[in-house]
């Protein structure tokens, strides 16, 4: 729970899977109690976005992303950021191996 | 008394929100960076969480949909799926669980250089199909797999 994101880029003939794993509860709205969830995480590449996730409270806690884009090398840094229902947020800014 | 309240407010907020996706939808092209979509994540069926999402209800069947997960989730919370396609130019993809009490969990923007494959964990209130729905050139694919749950997972 050090990092609010952890990333991992790898760059393989062209191709970068990023896998991201973000720590947060996601809460379902129940017995009163607000929901708690991310709704929107953002990955950009060189400052275009490459995927914009919208997330509902049905995804698991501390959730996982992956995903795969092509136009990336190694050495270029992406920026994964996400924003929850209460208006918090963090970013996490790692390079493609 | 209170429940009622509730509702009427649901109510209302989703079709404000509708309201406001329509209009900003004439004006400008949906961009990559769109307002979260509300009525899509508060709707009651997969039908009408496309139609809020995309404009459209139905979508044709697709082989070219891969949706890896398994085929029994012993804990419903966190149920990894995967989903694949081999569809070109594919725009979105969103990710659905049939019986799930709001169905949508999920939905990934695509930019132009992004491959149509997203992979995450979503929570699963009972056995129900997964549904992915690719949207590529305007038009809506979808492929469904189910998924065995044995302790469901939205009381989480």
């Amino acid at each position: 729970m050090d990092k609010p994101i952890k990333v991992k880029a790898r760059n393989k003939k062209g191709l970068t899977t990023i896998r991201a794993l973000m720590s947060h509860p996601m809460k379902v709205a129940k017995k009163g109690k607000p929901a708690h969830f991310i709704q929107t995480v953002t990955c950009e590449h060189n400052g275009k976005a490459v995927l914009t996730a919208e997330w509902g409270a049905a995804v698991s806690a501390n959730p996982y992303l992956s995903f795969k884009f092509k136009g990336a090398k190694s050495g270029d840094s992406i920026k994964v950021s996400w924003v929850d229902n209460k208006g918090k947020n963090a970013t996490v800014t790692e390079k493609i191996k | 008394m209170n429940s009622k309240r509730r509702t009427l407010l649901k109510g209302t907020l989703a079709a404000g929100a509708v309201g406001v996706a329509a209009s900003a939808g004439l004006l400008a092209p949906r961009t990559v960076l769109a307002a979260w979509p509300k009525a899509a994540f508060g709707a009651k069926g997969v039908d009408a969480s496309l139609t809020a999402l995309y404009g459209k209800g139905s979508a044709a069947d697709s082989k070219s949909i891969k949706i890896k997960a398994p085929d029994i989730a012993e804990n419903g919370a966190v149920v990894p799926v995967t989903i694949s396609s081999t569809i070109s130019n594919a725009e979105s993809i969103s990710i659905f669980v049939a019986k799930n009490p709001q169905p949508l969990t999920s939905s990934y923007a695509l930019g132009s250089g992004t491959q149509a494959f997203v992979g995450t964990r979503i929570k699963m209130g009972k056995t129900s199909d997964v549904v992915a729905v690719v949207k590529a050139g305007g038009k809506l694919y979808t492929a469904k797999k189910e998924v065995k749950v044995t302790i469901g997972g939205c009381g989480g």
